[in-house]
């Protein structure tokens, strides 16, 4: 059975152009689990709408 | 005199200057010691012994002349090798980049290095784009710790940290995006120092995360690190990231001693995820330093989280093309990380640098209280080479994803750190010594005291 991220994987894949062979995907599906977990932990810290990011571009 | 090999870079500098000693024969005893050990310790991909005596014999042509050569004079030194080493492809510890042409000219640093009397005697392993913390290589072979050659060197500088510690070089250098600059400091038993993001030139060096990466030295002792860094400091319009400071100098500051120094432990999650020794190892460093005071650094798991999340896209980006043409090519564990940073969405990355942000300035804040931050390098001594869990707090964790759980959130705001060996028995364990942005004189004069106090010392390898 599909696992839930692997329509997602299989979609981004495609659009980067990148191969993906099969007996690489519960690697890669383990992780996205790990990374998207550490990325809505700081998703979850609000911030103010001004908050500029850490690079400043400067012209 | 010690052999020569194992002598300390002050004392093979000043050795060579008074004509003690020459640059080749201390050159010669380092190439010796390299071709006697580096089959256990495996440290080193490349050796340019060639180079290396051309170089010593320029040394004591000078000396030999009255010129003046440098505060390294005659003084051997390695480097990782994500560093450009001129007629050398730039391998990254990857097996793609074999494939690039030569390097046309030496790595910004290499070149002061050597503009200071050093000698470069060739590339060190390291782990596959310096995305690790073991020090293992699928192409290379790990290289292996100099107190037990069973264990892991710590990565991504694993070469450099198992090249030091094991007495091959007196003075190598590395880079930490993360954390591989001090976990193989912790692992090896040796300095090392991560200076404030910016302050050394990455110029003509393989990067990793642009945004997080630092270039720094390694060494057995305090005047040594600081007598590399002094050599490499300075401006340099090819990193457009390096600072435009002038050189601030910190050998002439070490023996300042630490009076007056604000000096607390960092709290939170800095306290949490140690194993006994980590915790020993803190606790000594500590107590020698009068550190009493306990101060929560806000959101360091979160900071840490984020500078997961920069690392893994950022790299991603960086092998975009190599994941496409050549998948099969990259050591399997990391192309599957980095094909999976590729995947993670833009809003969440951008979220993460506008956090760094915010985590800097509350950081920044801190630092009006006090000027230095004790806080663990590693939660471990150097685990079992091929070790993929250790069970800490009742729960089995993966090793390589929780090595840096203590280094990432410094480094995430190019915080300078110099990690500090505590020579436990049987393995050496790092800690931090953290300070402000462009303080470097602070932590490497605390390092200095507790160096002189006994506290921290590189102990000498019994793995080979």
């Amino acid at each position: 059975m599909a696992e839930p991220l692997d329509d997602y994987i299989d979609a981004v894949g495609r659009a980067l152009g990148l191969p993906i062979e099969e007996d690489w995907r519960p690697a890669i599906r383990a992780n996205l689990e790990v990374s998207l977990k550490m990325a809505r932990l700081v998703d979850d810290h609000k911030l103010p709408d001004e908050t500029e990011p850490a690079s400043v571009f400067r012209a | 005199m010690p052999e020569s090999a194992e002598m300390s870079a002050s004392a093979i500098a000043a050795a060579v200057s008074a004509r003690k000693l020459s640059a080749l024969e201390a050159t010669d005893a380092v190439l010796a010691r390299i071709a006697q050990h580096d089959g256990v310790l495996n440290s080193f991909t490349d050796v340019t012994a060639a180079r290396a005596r051309d170089k010593a014999r320029a040394v004591d042509a000078a000396i030999a002349a009255g010129k003046s050569v440098g505060p390294l004079a005659g003084v051997p030194f390695a480097v990782k090798n994500l560093f450009d080493v001129k007629g050398l492809a730039t391998r990254a510890g990857s097996k793609i980049n074999r494939d690039l042409p030569p390097a046309a000219r030496d790595a910004t640093l290499i070149e002061r290095m050597e503009a200071a009397g050093a000698v470069l005697v060739g590339a060190l392993n390291m782990g596959e784009y310096a995305y690790d913390f073991t020090g293992e290589n699928v192409h290379d072979g790990p290289s292996r710790n100099p107190h037990d050659a069973t264990r892991m060197s710590g990565g991504s500088s694993g070469g450099s940290g198992s090249a030091v510690g094991g007495r091959l070089v007196p003075l190598a250098l590395g880079s930490d995006t993360n954390g591989s600059i001090r976990v193989p400091s912790s692992f090896c038993g040796i300095f090392g120092l991560k200076p404030t993001y910016g302050r050394l030139s990455r110029a003509r060096s393989f990067p990793f995360v642009a945004s997080l990466d630092h270039l720094g030295p390694f060494a057995r002792s305090v005047e040594d690190l600081a007598l590399a860094y002094d050599a490499m400091q300075g401006p340099d319009p090819d990193d457009a990231a390096c600072t435009s400071r002038v050189p601030e100098p910190v050998t002439p500051l070490l023996w300042q001693g630490i009076s007056g120094l604000r000096v607390a432990l960092a709290g939170g999650h800095f306290q949490k995820h140690l194993f006994p020794e980590a915790i020993e190892a803190v606790g000594r460093v500590a107590k020698a330093l009068n550190a009493t005071e306990v101060i929560e650094v806000p959101e360091a798991a979160r900071a840490r989280a984020a500078a997961y999340v920069i690392s893994t896209t950022e790299g991603a980006s960086l092998h975009l093309d190599r994941l496409r043409t050549r998948a099969h090519d990259f050591d399997p564990a990391v192309r599957d990380r980095l094909i999976a940073g590729a995947m993670i969405p833009a809003p969440l990355v951008d979220r993460a640098q506008k956090f760094r942000r915010w985590y800097r300035a509350q950081v920044l804040e801190l630092f009006k209280q006090v000027d230095l931050l004790i806080a663990p390098a590693t939660p471990c001594i150097a685990p079992k080479l091929g070790q993929a869990t250790f069970v800490l707090d009742g729960v089995e964790l993966p090793v390589r994803a929780n090595i840096g759980i203590h280094t990432q959130p410094i480094s995430f705001i190019g915080l300078p750190v110099v990690a500090v060996p505590v020579p436990l028995s049987p393995m050496p364990i790092g800690v931090q010594l953290i300070a402000a942005p462009w303080r470097e004189d602070i932590a490497l004069r605390v390092a200095h005291a507790l160096q002189e106090m006994g506290v921290v010392a590189a102990p000498a390898p019994k793995g080979y």
